[in-house]
């Protein structure tokens, strides 16, 4: 293992250490905002202490593990395509941007626009999980993947803001709640879960209550909706041609 | 009884005594306008399908058809035109958005067409290129502005990542989805042969074509479709599509039914599923929002490949490209009012932007008082119709140029405007097979490498006759155009003089 104190190295530098070193597990010491941690990596498994800047992970490759033991700034795991991102605090705006496989858990809240325009396609199918609550349009543009928020300080008030799901046209995303958005537009459908809904999703709530010691039996003893695209609306809808 | 309120814009006119049954032209025709009636055993056509795509009339062995344009008109009125008329009607009965294709075909002026080259008589000789050598070779990303030795004082030559072109002409972005396997493959094949670029456009790369990596660009757009770090690694650059001249500020849905399973292979997104790009990227609200999304690109990809930032030319397009300029990309793409697109609402490609003559001439103007120039490289697009505009666009100070409509033409595209119906009888802006086999890909490329050859030779003659025997000298050169029939305020802007000054 390769031990790093950061400080106030540039994130050029940072990364070309972790690019060339032939180490494959990292402890990042006292990270100073750097970004673009481990873009576009293989293979790699990081441990960060102190605050990573944005876009940590950003495409993300296979094999490669990043843990966040304190919060992390704006599109962490932006367009990542495999591997997986643990954060025991907050994250900041647009978690998951684009994100095309693997797995962000994020411990606290997200901010705003988390897991927008995230797609899936056969086998990746990424999955972001919240474990409290999510800022406003989570799931703008969804296309596909698994987005769960578990309002887990709610006490079943809704755990996301305005706009959820807004031009959402694939995908699903899960809210641990006793109600819905009030303002969900016309292209999302809901429902309560079902047993098959909640046993898609028992391996990854399984996987969150690990890496953060929750019990899962408090986790599903409560209602689960789940929102998904209004197949019916599609958006050629819009137009004439001429 | 149902009135019919929208007529037929053209006529097919068939000259019977030639006409001879083979039924050639019905089973061209996409659109079903052509077919044969067993009763009174002519071809007859349904004509208000017909799109003016003269697939039929190419086809026919006798040359038996013609397209025309009809007379039939509503009563004279010189404030309402027949379409504003027609596309109320198609509005009131749907309520749709309309949607159109390819570039504004209405009446703004064309820049390129009110400008002149200049040429050398007496005081400095015209060179003869086919006796001389003439450089058209050009790079493209950022430069030096200073010459810097080591310590042996040797001239330190690593510069950042560059794209050589063999002449300054590059197919711009089409997705493949928006155009065929076969129109893609033609545009890649020709690109390797010619010793330039095509671009991916925001669909992907086709595993097939991962082969012509070294003169691919990648895109990277709002919707992100088949964006992975083996794709990024995968060209020679990656391209940042903030904008279209076509729709400037919006997105594109490509709808369902054009995400064919080879289409869904490449986007990365399930078979059928609507591909939507939305307007703005969500992280970039700010140059600093592009600076990091730049230099996410330029991490992920470990600093080897230029990044280009393409934007539409819009009101404040200096101030954009000085901001673009000083957030880390290495080229900076300016799309024109005029350039084409696979589906746009109507209203937003006839009315949105501004032409890509004057938003050329305000970038590198702006750039060049700012002493930033050389930390980005220009290239313009939308629309460059023929190897004049390339050479005014240089002159105007482009470093290349990119082309898409005239590069579609060469594989027969017609300009019929339809491409957002998916039924291309030429097979490039289709997905249905049958269609698609028609454009042969290697025919295709012979002729887009004829046309850009030519364009070589035309560009060269030209720059021989001014007397300039390398591109380089040609570039922001303005002295070498004048304006014909040009406002003061127009000069202005091209920051050029009139004929005769």
């Amino acid at each position: 293992m390769q031990k790093i104190t950061v400080n106030h190295m540039s994130f050029k530098q940072l990364n070309n250490i972790i690019r060339d070193d032939k180490e494959d597990t990292f402890d990042l010491d006292d990270v100073h905002g750097q970004r673009y941690i481990a873009a576009g990596m293989k293979n790699k498994q990081i441990k960060i202490k102190g605050i990573p800047g944005n876009a940590l992970g950003a495409c993300l490759d296979e094999g490669s593990k990043i843990t966040v033991l304190n919060n992390c700034q704006d599109a962490t795991g932006d367009t990542m395509n495999e591997g997986e991102i643990i954060v025991y605090g907050n994250c900041g705006d647009t978690a998951g941007y684009s994100m095309r496989g693997g797995k962000i858990l994020i411990k606290g809240s997200a901010g705003y626009r988390a897991g927008i325009h995230m797609k899936a396609y056969k086998d990746e199918k990424p999955v972001l999980v919240i474990g409290d609550r999510a800022g406003s349009f989570l799931g703008e543009y969804l296309a596909g993947g698994i987005i769960i928020v578990l309002g887990l300080n709610q006490n079943g008030k809704c755990p996301v803001g305005n706009f959820c799901g807004t031009g959402m046209h694939g995908g699903k995303i899960f809210l641990r709640s006793d109600e819905l958005p009030k303002d969900l537009p016309k292209q999302v459908v809901t429902r309560k879960a079902n047993e098959e809904d909640i046993e898609s999703i028992k391996d990854i709530i399984n996987q969150f209550c690990c890496e953060f010691t929750f019990d899962k039996n408090i986790i599903f003893n409560a209602n689960f909706y789940v929102l998904e695209p209004n197949t019916t609306l599609p958006y050629k809808q819009h137009y004439t041609a001429i | 009884m149902k009135v019919n309120l929208i007529q037929s814009e053209y006529e097919v006119i068939r000259d019977q005594s030639r006409c001879i049954n083979c039924r050639l032209c019905e089973k061209q025709c996409s659109n079903g306008v052509n077919y044969y009636d067993k009763k009174l055993k002519v071809m007859l056509s349904e004509e208000w399908k017909c799109v003016n795509c003269h697939r039929c009339v190419a086809v026919c062995p006798t040359h038996a058809l013609k397209i025309v344009k009809s007379d039939h008109c509503f009563k004279t009125n010189a404030n309402w035109s027949k379409h504003d008329i027609t596309n109320i009607f198609r509005q009131a009965q749907t309520g749709g958005v309309l949607l159109s294709s390819m570039g504004t075909p209405k009446e703004y002026p064309v820049y390129w067409d009110k400008m002149l080259i200049n040429a050398s008589q007496v005081t400095n000789p015209s060179i003869d290129p086919l006796r001389e050598p003439m450089e058209t070779r050009t790079f493209l990303g950022k430069k030096k502005l200073d010459i810097e030795y080591d310590e042996n004082h040797n001239i330190i030559t690593d510069t950042k990542p560059q794209m050589e072109l063999s002449l300054p002409v590059m197919f711009s972005a089409m997705s493949y989805g928006s155009i065929s396997y076969n129109a893609h493959k033609a545009l890649a094949t020709a690109a390797q042969e010619l010793g330039t670029f095509y671009n991916t456009g925001e669909g992907g790369l086709h595993e097939d074509f991962y082969v012509y990596g070294e003169n691919t660009i990648v895109q990277v757009a709002s919707g992100r479709f088949g964006v992975h770090p083996t794709y990024l690694d995968a060209g020679k650059a990656i391209e940042i599509k903030m904008g279209q001249g076509a729709k400037p500020g919006i997105g594109g849905h490509l709808p369902g039914r054009k995400i064919t399973k080879e289409v869904s292979k490449t986007r990365m997104i399930p078979q059928g599923s609507d591909a939507i790009s939305p307007a703005p990227h969500h992280d970039i609200y700010s140059i600093e929002d592009l600076r990091q999304l730049v230099y996410m690109l330029k991490e992920t990809t470990n600093y080897k490949k230029p990044i280009i930032v393409k934007i539409a030319a819009v009101h404040n397009v200096g101030a954009i490209a000085s901001g673009i300029a000083r957030c880390g990309a290495d080229i900076i793409a300016i799309d024109g009012f005029r350039g084409g697109t696979g589906a746009a609402p109507l209203r937003i490609r006839d009315n949105v932007g501004i032409p890509v003559e004057l938003a050329l001439a305000a970038v590198d103007k702006r750039l060049r008082e700012e002493g930033i120039r050389n930390e980005v490289s220009l290239v313009v697009g939308g629309t460059i119709r023929s190897s004049a505009d390339v050479v005014k666009a240089i002159a105007l100070g482009a470093d290349a140029v990119y082309i898409a409509t005239s590069a579609l033409i060469a594989l027969g595209c017609h300009l019929c405007r339809s491409c957002h119906l998916g039924k291309c009888n030429w097979g490039i802006a289709t997905q249905i097979k049958e269609l698609e086999d028609r454009l042969d890909p290697e025919e295709g490329a012979k002729n887009l490498v004829n046309l850009i050859s030519a364009w070589k030779r035309e560009i060269k003659e030209m720059m021989g006759g001014m007397g300039i025997n390398s591109i380089e000298a040609l570039k922001g050169n303005r002295l070498m155009l004048r304006g014909i029939g040009l406002s003061e305020k127009e000069l202005e802007i091209l920051g050029i003089e009139h004929a005769g000054e």
